[in-house]
């Protein structure tokens, strides 16, 4: 995984700590520019709901502004959401956390990830992170001063993360597991089984696992499994949970930690003297979304399904093979049978033919030979950017 | 079915090839479901939703409260059926609370629909008496909002 790209600030007086001056530049910046620049390009490079957030939801966080709800709460949280959290969690996975000393609410699952890292991690302690993998995982780690670990995931099998394979990567420096299911950007799931072999190997070798399960409600045709419900795991689970993609709340900022009490402790020490907490108008919105927006998530859910379905069979009926995402809104085809590399493809299908796709090397040098392609846009677009693709594909067939 | 309706409902226009899609059924199944539905008017019919005004096309509609004395034996279901009869009525309810039915009536000009309300509906026995709001403005119709939509609202184009 590109995590880490050339040391650029040399010398005490280089205005950048080397740490973060290790970090490789995003793999998208370069398209940011190219898109921006081109008239009617459709876009299935979007990692966020295309759904306005429920109107329900909204007009209650615009009546808690009115009546002056604009001000700081508890580091923790506010405590009616904790204790929403706490509900939901025990309703649908039978997990027990407090809401007073298990539960914290942050500013999204990114936050999550940069609290839950710094918390646990020491100079040199190693991560493992799956490959390709959602940028973030890594580039914590690193912000952590620890060191990710890529174990590699293929299209052969699904983009699962084999236990195998991780453990062949651990050594005495390793200190944690990230996992993401359903993932960004592949769209993968992992089954209660699969997860108990990952599950075996933090037993075994003492690891704690960060599980960002932020799409957790966005699967398809199967039960999420939480990795904190498995035996033993809830004692080594980070669990982060959001309100960004089930609820299409990207832009509100809120989000929650769920762990024992000793880890929610630590990260709310960071979370303290670096955020001091939560927006109030994401959490009273965030209220309002689990105490009464489940009837709006099916519904989203529902529609994600049917372009779903549209997007992988017209995929596959244009000769980007692409195994069956169960889980998030990604599908993630190979396009090895162009020649091209992954960023050859998407910048050529963007100047050719105006569609925006993500290069899967973006992700992890796993990714490469496939691109992002997210679903969360219009059938219309999702139907007109599947017809321009196949255009693009069949005058580019080698032969 | 459920769900290739739910579908069909979405865009009367879907094809069933479309509607196979997805939903994951073969076209097979989702065109017997289709005629299996339409048979037993469970699908009563394919509308499309027009906002006029956009055509420059004068359109009154106006929402008729009707107070009914029951009749006997039948009660509101015969002077429900006298009134949904008549073309000019687009929808008929029957409603708890201060008044009977509910008639939603579509003209041409105000004065066509008063007409109407004036010498066909108010006549008519065990009709005692009926209240006239014009409708002004349409903002939303059968779950679809017609003006005011949120244009101009952007998401990035790319993000990670
Ligand atoms: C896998 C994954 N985790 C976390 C996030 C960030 O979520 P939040 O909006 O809660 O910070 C994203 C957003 O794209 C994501 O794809």
């Amino acid at each position: 995984m590109s995590i880490t790209g050339a040391v650029r600030a040399k010398g005490p007086r280089g205005a950048i700590s080397q740490r973060v001056g290790q970090l490789a530049p995003s793999g998208i910046r370069r398209f940011f520019g190219l898109v921006s620049s081109l008239e009617g390009v459709i876009s299935l490079g979007i990692g966020e709901p295309d759904f306005a957030t429920p109107w329900h939801v909204t007009e209650a966080a615009i009546y808690s502004l009115e009546k002056g709800q604009t001000m700081y709460t508890a580091t923790y949280g506010l405590p009616q959401l904790r204790h929403e959290v706490a509900r939901y969690l025990e309703d649908r996975y039978a997990l027990r956390y407090s809401p007073d000393d298990e539960l914290l609410i942050t500013v999204g699952v990114s936050q999550g990830l940069d609290l839950a890292t710094r918390a646990i991690l020491d100079p040199g302690d190693e991560v493992i992170v799956p490959d390709p993998g959602y940028v973030a995982y890594g580039s914590c780690v690193v912000l952590a001063g620890g060191v990710p670990l890529a174990v590699p995931t293929s299209q052969e099998t699904d983009f699962k993360l084999e236990a195998p394979q991780v453990e062949a990567r651990l050594s005495d420096r390793t200190k944690a597991i990230i996992i993401g299911y359903p993932a960004n950007p592949t769209g993968a799931v992992m089954a209660k089984g699969e997860l108990a072999g990952i599950a075996e190997i933090a037993r075994k070798h003492n690891l704690l696992v960060i599980s960002d399960e932020i799409y957790a409600r966005l699967v398809y045709g199967m039960e999420h499994t939480c990795f904190a419900t498995l035996p033993g795991m809830k004692e080594r689970t980070i669990l982060l949970g959001g309100f960004s993609k089930a609820y299409a709340m990207t832009g509100w900022r809120v989000g929650y930690a769920a762990a024992r009490a000793e880890i929610i402790e630590a990260m709310s020490k960071i979370h303290q003297y670096a955020m001091l907490c939560a927006p109030i108008m994401g959490q009273v919105a965030a209220i309002e979304a689990l105490s009464s927006g489940q009837a709006a998530v099916e519904e989203m859910v529902a529609e994600y399904d049917r372009r779903r379905r549209v997007i992988v069979k017209g995929l596959n009926d244009i000769g980007l093979s692409c195994f069956e995402p169960k889980g998030a809104f990604y599908a993630f085809p190979s396009v090895r049978g162009t020649g091209m590399s992954s960023e050859q493809f998407a910048e050529r299908l963007l100047l050719e033919e105006r569609v925006a796709v993500i290069p899967g090397s973006a992700f992890g040098a796993c990714g490469e030979g496939h691109v992002r392609c997210c679903y969360a846009a219009s059938l219309s677009d999702i139907e007109e950017a599947l017809e321009r693709m196949g255009r693009f594909v069949s005058r580019h067939s080698p032969g | 079915m459920k769900e290739i309706l739910k579908t069909l409902e979405g865009n009367a226009r879907a094809t069933a090839e479309q509607i196979a899609t997805m939903t994951g059924k073969s076209v097979a199944q989702v065109k017997r479901a289709i005629k299996q539905a339409e048979k037993e008017r469970a699908i009563v019919k394919y509308k499309t939703i027009i906002n006029w005004e956009k055509l420059g096309e004068e359109q009154v509609q106006a929402l008729i409260e009707i107070k009914i004395a029951p009749q006997r034996d039948v009660g509101f279901d015969s002077i429900a059926e006298r009134i949904y009869r008549f073309p000019e009525a687009r929808s008929v309810y029957l409603v708890s609370g201060t008044y009977d039915l509910a008639v939603l009536v579509v003209g041409s000009s105000m004065h066509e629909v008063a007409g109407f309300v004036a010498q066909k509906l108010a006549p008519l026995e065990s009709v005692q008496g009926t209240v006239t709001h014009f409708l002004l403005k349409r903002y939303k119709e059968d779950g679809e909002i017609l003006e005011g939509e949120t244009a101009g609202v952007r998401r990035l184009p790319l993000t990670l």
